[in-house]
């Protein structure tokens, strides 16, 4: 390891930078963007592309198909797992209206209505309603006598 | 070589500080989940331009376990809160959670107006 030989090397080196200059961009844009969508916004960066670019230059650098491997592993794992705690926290983050509405140009979710009883979409996936069937057509009829009593 | 060195890891290190940062001040506990599972991410970063330059693999398999926990950590207090969320019938403050800083904030500036 005296320096700069190969073609690869420069590749991976360029990689492996460009992939700490987006962990840099993620702290900036956590720390100067104004809410929480907008701050998972900036620290997703690393999340997929960093990390991305980073495995691609770990691993010509490693030269090994052990590490190779694994390497794939947590890339493929990180693209696997990012939406998903991405979809959880953003669904949460605006339910408890950590979100500035000033500063959204559309909103699909607003509605006036009150939200449904039965699912709110906050359920841990294995706690539904023991009967779901019931529980919609009570929560249905609840209403519609909250709405005639109106 | 050495060139390279600094530049990474100081990318690495001032992207983490700010991450760090974020987690500090908050204001909220979302924000601060966002700013774990970066620090997280940022941190795995490291190991991997760790490995990558020193040609040492043995960090590896580090690299897989930092990355499980970032993504169990994020989700389960994300649950958490959703959890909490199921009883309440609107933003959560009738079941003890405060009261959400970019709420205040916005009533804050409406005030000052």
């Amino acid at each position: 390891m005296t320096g700069l030989r190969t073609a690869a090397d420069v590749i991976a080196i360029v990689f492996l930078l460009l992939g700490s200059f987006l962990c840099l961009t993620a702290g900036l844009g956590l720390l100067r963007f104004p809410d929480v969508l907008t701050r998972m916004h900036a620290g997703t960066k690393p999340q997929v592309l960093g990390v991305l670019l980073i495995m691609v230059g770990a691993a010509i650098r490693l030269q090994g198909w052990s590490a190779t491997w694994m390497l794939l592993l947590v890339a493929a794992f990180q693209m696997l797992t990012a939406p998903v705690s991405a979809h959880m926290i953003s669904r949460v983050a605006y339910r408890r209206r950590h979100v500035r509405r000033d500063r959204l140009l559309v909103d699909e979710l607003r509605s006036e209505r009150r939200p449904d009883r039965v699912y709110r979409g906050d359920e841990p996936a294995d706690a539904p309603p023991e009967n779901p069937g019931q529980a919609l057509a009570e929560s249905r009829r609840e209403e519609r006598r909250e709405d005639g009593a109106r | 070589m050495t060139v390279v060195f600094w530049l990474g890891y100081g990318l690495l290190g001032v992207g983490a500080l700010l991450a760090l940062v974020r987690l500090g001040i908050g204001p909220s506990l979302l924000d601060r989940v966002v700013a774990t599972d970066t620090l997280l991410v940022i941190i795995a970063a490291g190991l991997a331009v760790h490995a990558g330059l020193q040609r040492d693999p043995t960090v590896v398999p580090v690299l897989v376990v930092v990355s499980l926990l970032a993504f169990v950590g994020s989700v389960s207090v994300a649950r958490y809160i959703g959890g909490m969320l199921l009883r309440s019938t609107t933003d959560g403050q009738d079941v003890g959670l405060p009261e959400s800083a970019e709420e205040r904030a916005a009533r804050d500036a409406e005030a000052g107006r």
